[in-house]
């Protein structure tokens, strides 16, 4: 598909990564290759973050916000020509398909990385998008716009239910909704109406059929400005959580060579028919015949992308430099094989079992196994604060492999492996799907976490594991303890003249209390001999004779070594090295049978303000959206009286009780953290205050 | 130097002397479990269905994880009509990094109230804490006196309070924590500490209760009004801190100490890591005979206590039954006088005496570890001045001033048990093993020395005298004397701190000097060392 013409090469001298995380990393991590200095920008709450150390300068875009940072077009140029940049990358999310930005940035005189701004809005509405597919011989879902929810029940009758109803100009699952019938069709368009007035600021819905266990299938397509338009195969997306693709891979399990072929084809037809150029994404839905229909282009560098780069060798952000440059697309793009199987796992900072909440804190360990057919794109290290601001994704994990099996092994075992601490992962989950048979037989389709219940698919450790990992974290405690003695160092741990000395510690994980008992053993104790624990328990791993029991089962026969971070533990004969990290009363314990986290419940419970009956407590972080009620106000049980918003979700907090609000804390625009106090109700028979003393 | 052990762990002897040491350890831990018991099953459940703990529970929740517990004197009241243990448990605990004595009624005993052996018990706490600056922390419940001892209790039991203020006078913190009963006279014992924590409406702490002011004064009024907790946190101002319950007190008792801002007043040891004995304490068993007339050599014991079994002994070619020199446990230095082949002989006096002006010059602690019989009798030791030697040793010991521990392994006779520190000499500890014996000699000796008088006072006389009697008489006379100088008869009246398993005496050791390193560790000066 070459064409005459073309566009002379024009350098880039200086890159701008209009982004954060790991997109901004990986791309600068390309530009460093490429030898193009870098500039990073930076909101307020990432100042110390990585990309912004990585890169050869930083701008700081004053506030936390995305809207006042890395979404605000006109200090996004200040900081490209502050800095001389000639170019700005502006990676996946935030501006990278918004054409202002692209139109922008060419009437600066900046190289934007991506299509020209007419193909982003080309793409933008989706209903003119499909329109345009379907004229360039795109097979396209048949659709119609909708205005109202009769026009919905219309729909249906002639396209056959059920229908989804769709924001012509949302995203991520927003604004989107299932009709299975005529009955439903009121209450989804209102629905979607209205969370497409709030998100996009425009009302536009439009129907088509809804394809039942589709799969989500999309080509990388790649242009030049010389008109050659190429596909570098397809990837395979389907499984999702809330619309958001946590597994990818490549190639799809359910295409074939033909199919490839036919995909391939029209992707780049696609593609050329908006006069696409730079990475692009032709999105197709898959039905389980093998038909596919398009979906959307995504004008940008897809989170997904190295999965691609994974089977083809090729640095897709390299070839999008080449191609803002104006060089032709290499050989090696234009006649690019598929070798071997690529699988990418999206950790994300999240509660599974929750529903998938976002989860804030501070990352105190990431640790991933990385090597010659492992990759990892993070955004995170050791001390990094998720924050509720931006998207919770911490890292990508990308295992290649011969074969699809192997490459889920692969992946799943780095995902085992990894220690990650201080906040909430999905990694559980992901696991669970690597490993699950389905998952395994290429069984894949959007419903896939539907069918699963995600909390019963995550990986947990078997109970018994659990209870060595519960043993395992009470001993580096103890040994913890023991190496800083500042009274008797050398006194035997846990000595006693008289009784038995058990110690009894509680954790407190996802599954309960777990009650975990020790004692050090030495002469004269029953069933023991010799001194050989004697003395601290410093940097030298002990040999320590320790009895164990948990929830009143002997647990362990021997532990061979106990430090504060490492503990052997022989059971039946088989010794388990386990690791084990505290932070304050947290336990991290990672081994090769799983990964737990307890938190300790403390000795003493510290009797500080409790809080009041009546209390209204944030049930994540995030932040409020609005306030429904005012103080004094009187309120029924179960009233929403605080909207809070996070991650693109919006959770409805309502009253424990009947009763009169007394007070607000909180208004709209504030950050809470999770358990914050929002709001307080007093008793509906206003009496004195409530819980005087011990009961709380 | 390092000791070389020359017994044979797999020989006959060996084997007979463990099992000897393990029965009489079998018998040893049967009466701690009676003294652990309490009250009995019947008392401890009904104070656990008040919500309360046991008192050993309470010290388990009071001292740092994974920390030691020396508990003192466990067999007090041991072989009288009181309940063995004497209704209170003393002892070393850490809480909050800060060594203390420990002392907390057993109310699960008729209602945790103080016979005469609680009361020596809880005097001796007290006294340790005084001479060693360790603070001290009292858990409260008690009923009082055990009203049918009062004669024997009422008027020494003053001391209790005196000693407390006099403590609080010397800078060594007191503190009460109240979980119930501390009336009458019991109310002193927050009243006199400088900290008072009372659990809500579980203390009680009054002169007179409902009963006794309706008598007096015909006043109606309960507990709570009378000594509750919130009652003396909000009005009288007795109570420092308002617990909400048990834990609660426990805690804020760990935050007091805490806060004391502690700091220990002796030099310290001289490294926190030091070696283990190169020998296994376990052979501790093996070394010591059930039979106290067949001795040995205390070298073999000091091999499986101090650092890398290293001692430098001093004057080993003079005066070889009695054992001296340096050596250091758990890292503090220590001088070790130690008893070898029993009998004290006129260089072994001298010895001892110029040793322990040697361990005053350089403020250095002793250990006794005794295994005599006395010292020696007869006309050419008496004629070389053996009442000289010896008292220049019981001279030296008397006015030692660096801190003494000892530990009786076997016979601790005659004045040989003064000579080597023994109770009235006021060491900082003294610790049995479980097969010691003390008496003013050998139930055998004193037998015969009875019935040698008596056949004199006979032939004296001009009456015949009665063989069959005399050999009844001496019988009843060796089992007397072999009872009353039982570790435990010993034990029982307070005459030591506790029975050691002597595999832990390294340990026990260790914890007494890190003990005595809350005071200044300062030897007599005045005269040079009298080279004797």
């Amino acid at each position: 598909m070459s064409g005459a013409g073309g566009r002379a090469v024009t350098p880039i001298t200086k890159l701008l990564v209009a982004n954060r995380g790991e997109i901004a990393r990986r791309v600068v991590h390309t530009a460093r290759r490429l030898s193009i200095p870098t500039v990073a920008v930076h909101s307020d709450a990432d100042a110390g973050a990585p990309h912004v150390r990585e890169a050869d300068e930083a701008v700081r875009l004053p506030g936390v916000s995305a809207a006042e940072t890395y979404l605000d077009i006109d200090r996004m140029l200040g900081a490209a020509l502050a800095t001389g940049a000639t170019a700005v990358h502006p990676g996946y999310g935030f501006l990278s398909e918004n054409a202002a930005f692209a139109r922008a940035c060419e009437d600066a005189g900046l190289v934007f990385i991506g299509p020209p701004s007419a193909a982003i809005e080309a793409m933008a509405s989706k209903v003119a998008a499909k329109q345009r597919m379907a004229a360039a011989g795109v097979p396209v879902l048949e659709s119609a716009e909708v205005d109202s929810a009769e026009e919905v029940a219309t729909a249906g009758r002639r396209l056959g239910w059920p229908l989804l109803v769709k924001a012509a100009f949302g995203g991520g699952g927003r604004g989107m909704r299932v009709v299975a019938s005529a009955a439903e069709a009121a209450a989804a368009f209102e629905a979607a109406r209205g969370e497409a007035v709030s998100a996009f600021g425009d009302g536009t819905l439009f129907v088509e059929r809804f394809v039942v266990s589709p799969r989500h299938v999309e080509v990388q397509v790649f242009g030049d400005h010389h008109g050659t338009v190429v596909h570098l195969f397809e990837r395979e997306c389907s499984i999702q959580r809330r619309y958001q693709k946590i597994i990818e891979e490549c190639p799809s399990p359910a295409v074939d060579e033909s199919l490839r072929e036919a995909l391939g084809k029209a992707a780049v037809a696609a593609a050329a028919a908006i006069g696409y150029v730079g990475a692009g994404t032709v999105e197709f839905v898959l039905d389980r015949d093998g038909q596919f229909f398009f979906l959307e282009v995504n004008t940008r560098l897809q989170v997904e992308h190295p999965v691609t780069e994974a089977v083809t060798g090729l640095d897709l952000v390299a070839l999008q430099l080449a191609v803002a440059a104006g060089e032709p697309l290499p050989p090696e793009a234009r006649t690019a094989e598929l070798r071997g199987h690529a699988i990418e796992a999206r950790l994300y900072a999240e509660d599974v079992a929750a529903g998938f909440l976002p989860v804030s804190g501070t990352v105190e360990r990431f640790e991933v196994p990385a090597g010659l057919d492992l990759r990892v794109d993070r955004g995170v290290e050791a001390g990094s604060v998720v924050s509720t601001y931006y998207d919770a994704m911490l890292a990508k994990v990308i295992a290649r492999a011969p074969t699809r099996a192997l490459a889920a092994r692969r992946l799943s075992d780095a995902l085992r492996r990894a220690r990650l601490h201080g906040v909430t992962t999905n990694r559980d989950l992901l696991v669970g799907v690597l490993e699950h048979p389905e998952f395994l037989e290429g069984r894949t389709d959007t419903g896939f976490l539907d069918r699963h219940d995600p909390a019963a698919l995550s990986h947990r450790p078997a109970a018994g594991v659990r209870r060595l990992h519960a043993a395992a974290a009470v001993l580096a405690a103890s040994a913890a303890r023991l190496g800083s003695r500042t009274v008797q160092p050398a006194v035997p741990p846990g000595w006693r003249n008289v009784g038995e000395g058990w110690q009894s510690t509680v954790l407190a994980d996802t599954d309960g209390p777990i009650e975990v008992a020790h004692r050090y053993a030495g002469p004269g104790r029953a069933g023991t001999a010799g001194e050989g624990f004697a003395g601290p328990a410093t940097a030298a791993p002990v040999e320590v004779t320790v009895e164990v029991t948990v929830e009143g089962e002997r647990l362990v026969g021997r532990v061979p070594a106990a430090t504060p971070d490492e503990v052997v533990l022989e059971r039946d004969g088989v010794a388990h090295r386990v690791v084990v990290a505290w932070y304050g009363s947290e336990a991290w314990v990672d081994g090769p049978l799983g990964a737990s986290r307890f938190t300790e419940v403390p000795r003493f419970a510290e009797p500080g303000p409790a809080v009041a009956a009546g209390s209204l407590l944030a049930p994540m972080p995030g932040s409020v959206a609005r306030v429904l009620a005012a103080p004094g106000d009187r309120v029924s049980e179960g009233q929403v009286l605080v909207v809070l918003e996070a991650m693109k979700m919006e959770h409805s907090v309502r009253s424990p009780r009947a009763g009169t609000l007394d007070q607000v804390l909180v208004s709209p625009g504030a950050q809470v953290e999770a358990g914050a106090v929002l709001a307080v109700v007093g008793a509906a028979s206003g009496g004195g205050p409530d819980g005087d003393g011990e009961a709380e | 130097m390092i000791l070389h052990s020359s017994i044979d762990p797999h020989g006959p002897e060996f084997a007979a002397n463990r099992q000897a040491q393990l029965e009489l350890l079998a018998a040893h831990e049967a009466q701690v479990a009676l003294a652990c018991e309490g009250g009995g099953a019947a008392y401890r459940e009904r104070h656990r269905r008040r919500g309360r703990l046991l008192t050993r529970e309470r010290i388990e929740l009071l001292v740092d994880r994974d920390t030691a517990f020396l508990e003192l004197s466990p067999l007090a009241a041991w072989g009288t009509d009181f309940h063995v243990g004497g209704s209170v448990v003393t002892g070393i605990g850490v809480v909050s990094e800060v060594e203390c004595v420990l002392i907390a009624h057993d109310p699960t005993v008729r209602g945790g109230a103080m016979n005469p052996y609680s009361l020596r018990k809880i005097l001796r706490a007290l006294e340790i804490a005084r001479c060693n600056r360790l603070p001290v922390v009292n858990l409260v419940e008690s009923g009082g006196a055990d009203l049918p001892t009062q004669a024997d209790l009422f008027v020494p039991a003053g001391q209790i309070f005196r000693d407390l203020t006099q403590l609080s006078a010397l800078g060594i913190p007191t503190v009460a924590l109240v979980f119930g009963n501390s009336t009458a006279g019991g109310a002193y014992v927050p009243g006199m500490c400088d900290y008072a924590v009372l659990v809500d409406r579980a203390a009680k702490v009054f002169l007179g209760g409902p009963p006794l002011v309706k008598m007096a004064t015909g006043e109606d009024a309960d507990d709570e009004e009378l000594g509750g907790a919130a009652m003396h946190s909000r009005v009288s101002g007795l109570s420092d801190y308002f617990a909400l319950d048990e834990p609660d007190c426990i805690r804020i008792g760990r935050q007091v100490v805490e806060s004391l801002n502690w700091r220990k007043l002796g030099p310290g040891p001289r490294t926190a890591d030091p070696e283990a004995p190169r020998y296994d304490p376990e052979e501790l068993l093996g070394v010591v005979s059930a039979d106290l007339r067949v001795p040995f050599d205390p070298r073999e014991v000091l091999a499986r206590v101090v650092d890398g079994s290293a001692f430098d002994e001093y004057k080993p070619e003079w005066g070889s039954s009695l054992v001296t020199g340096f050596a250091s446990i758990h890292g503090y230095p220590v001088g070790v006088l130690a008893n070898a082949r029993g009998v004290l002989f006129n260089e072994e006096g001298k010895k001892g005496a110029e040793f322990i002006l040697l361990a005053n010059q350089v403020d250095t602690p002793l250990v006794f570890l005794h295994n005599t019989t006395g010292y020696m009798v007869g006309r050419q030791y008496e004629q070389a001045g053996m009442v000289k030697d010896g008292a220049k040793m019981i001279n030296a010991v008397a006015n030692s001033s660096v801190p003494h521990l000892s530990v009786i392994m076997g016979a601790s006779y005659g004045a040989g048990n003064y000579g080597m520190c023994g109770r009235a000499y006021d060491p900082r500890f003294l610790f049995t093993w479980p097969g010691a014996k003390v008496a003013v000699m050998g139930p055998q000796q004193l037998a015969g020395v009875l019935s040698i008088v008596a056949r004199q006072s006979a032939e004296a006389a001009g009456r015949p005298f009665d063989e069959a009697a005399d050999a009844e008489g001496r019988s009843r006379v060796e089992a007397q004397i072999e009872r009353e100088s039982h570790a435990f008869f010993m034990t029982g009246r307070l005459y030591d701190d506790g029975i050691i398993d002597p595999r832990h005496t390294r340990t026990v050791l260790g914890i007494a000097l890190s003990a005595v390193d809350g005071a200044p560790v300062a030897g007599r000066r005045g005269f040079g060392v009298f080279r004797m």
